[in-house]
């Protein structure tokens, strides 16, 4: 069996083609729904104040459940975590969950929209409409990730951030909880770009500490 | 198409449109803008946003149906519970040492917001002595905001949001149903003056008591923002209330300054 300790220069041979070099990305979107809360407690807690992109998350839950996620998420993170109001500004180093009851975009000034509009793929907030909106303004310098989830939601998000040239990950349908929303996105994706939460988790530690060294 | 290409045309679209019909959006946040623009453009089956623009141009009654795009009724009653539970435990109390209390409800959409603050100003015996002015510019909603008919399989989600309001009666006390629509008791309107504005062209109301306007700002660039907060300050008595929705905030507009706030968590503001 092989060693769990890998060192840095593995682990970014385990994301094939993507570099983690601290500039790389502005913006690291994830999109998830159940199944998902136990991957982002995998994931988030590796990202500090001096994290070179900002974190957006895009969690379905429900309309009566304000801000528990980002109560729970607040107690076992490093960094600042919050629900965007209209407007604000987005920054590096902050985790955002996008609020309940709300769809979330980005305008080309790089603050936070949001809108009431109806649900997509019965979901609000909806992963679609913030990857797409984002897609736009970010461009290449997006990374999209989907997590297990039991929609479709995101798939097509998830195509948007590739077509404006950003990248994107999918964890193997195979390890999720709920496989459907994963399934769904692998149809747009290459298979260099299927990967494991573990991976995904140490390509998020490479990227910070590519800023300590810098 | 590129993002700058898009931009552009939704642009000339929006100008198009006020120069036509005066319906101005061109101060509309851009990222909902466009997502509502190309969800027409599939709808009525064209390719680009000139052909729209095109079609707005020659076809008055097209407009028509292009404004329920652009401006998509969404509304719920009692939407943010905690809110309206805010309102009827610490906002009514202080309402109701004025002898008679006007209340505008801008951008009222479909009505529910109308008859959520109805119904908790006839349970504070206040409702006779209040005038609500509900102003919208989609002409199609606010005559079914007059109508005060909604679809039934809403109904149980609001008869839950109405109790976490603090809501002691029974929602459905208030109004008739059958087996696809509900209808509101009319007395909750007999006070409601239901006007079309526009809050990006038309100018102030007088002497309110309380603005509301509720998920409407988020629709807005941060010019218009400031325009229409302008506006509900301008029509405000001194310490006015104004209800805002819950994820906009006054932090990144201009009239911080005019408001202290009353409440961050439901964004209640005062005029100072």
């Amino acid at each position: 069996m092989k060693s769990i300790e890998v060192t840095l220069s593995e682990t970014s041979l385990a994301i094939k083609g993507l570099k983690a070099d601290a500039g790389i990305f502005d913006l690291i979107a994830i999109g998830c729904s159940a199944g998902g809360v136990e991957s982002l407690r995998t994931l988030l807690p590796i990202v500090k104040e001096q994290f070179p992109a900002s974190v957006v998350v895009i969690q379905h839950r429900s309309a009566d459940s304000p801000q528990i996620l980002q109560n729970y998420f607040s107690l076992i993170c490093n960094t600042q975590v919050q629900e965007p109001d209209d407007k604000q500004p987005i920054q590096k180093g902050v985790i955002y969950f996008a609020p309940t009851n709300y769809h979330l975009l980005i305008d080309d000034h790089r603050n936070f929209n949001l809108s009431i509009d109806p649900l997509v793929n019965y979901s609000r907030p909806s992963i679609d409409v913030f990857f797409e909106s984002a897609a736009q303004v970010f461009g290449p310098r997006m990374l999209g990730i989907i997590l297990s989830g039991a929609n479709q939601d995101g798939a097509l998000g998830l195509k948007a951030v590739a077509d404006h040239g950003g990248s994107v990950l999918v964890q193997d349908p195979q390890t999720a909880e709920y496989k459907e929303m994963p399934k769904a996105a692998v149809a747009h994706v290459t298979e260099q770009s299927i990967v494991t939460v573990e991976q995904i988790r140490n390509y998020f530690s490479e990227l910070g500490s590519a800023v300590c060294k810098k | 198409m590129s993002n700058a290409d898009e931009n552009f045309e939704i642009q000339l679209l929006l100008e198009a449109i006020y120069q036509k019909y005066s319906y101005d959006f061109r101060g509309y946040s851009m990222p909902s803008v466009k997502r509502r623009v190309n969800s027409a453009l599939s709808q009525f089956g064209l390719k680009t946003i000139t052909s729209l623009q095109e079609r707005v141009l020659h076809d008055a009654s097209f407009f028509t149906e292009l404004i329920q795009y652009l401006t998509i009724p969404t509304s719920e009653m009692f939407r943010d519970p905690s809110f309206f539970k805010k309102f009827r435990e610490e906002v009514v109390p202080i309402l109701e040492t004025y002898p008679s209390l006007k209340i505008w409800i801008a951008g009222c959409s479909t009505g529910e917001e109308i008859y959520s603050y109805a119904i908790i100003l006839q349970e504070a015996d206040l409702l006779k002595r209040t005038t609500i002015y509900a102003t919208d510019i989609n002409p199609k909603s606010l005559k079914k905001a007059e109508q005060g008919f909604f679809p039934i399989d809403k109904i149980k989600e609001y008869t839950v949001n109405y109790r976490k309001s603090g809501g002691q009666r029974e929602l459905s006390d208030y109004m008739i149903t059958d087996s696809n629509s509900a209808l509101f008791d009319r007395r909750l309107k007999e006070n409601v003056v239901f006007a079309d504005h526009s809050l990006a062209t038309d100018s102030v109301f007088s002497e309110m008591q309380m603005v509301s306007c509720r998920n409407v700002l988020i629709y807005f660039d941060r010019e218009l923002q400031n325009r229409a907060l302008c506006l509900f300050k301008d029509s405000l008595v001194r310490r006015g209330f104004l209800g805002l929705g819950s994820k906009e905030s006054l932090r990144f507009s201009d009239s911080d300054l005019y408001f202290d706030t009353f409440s961050p968590e439901e964004k209640i503001y005062r005029k100072k």
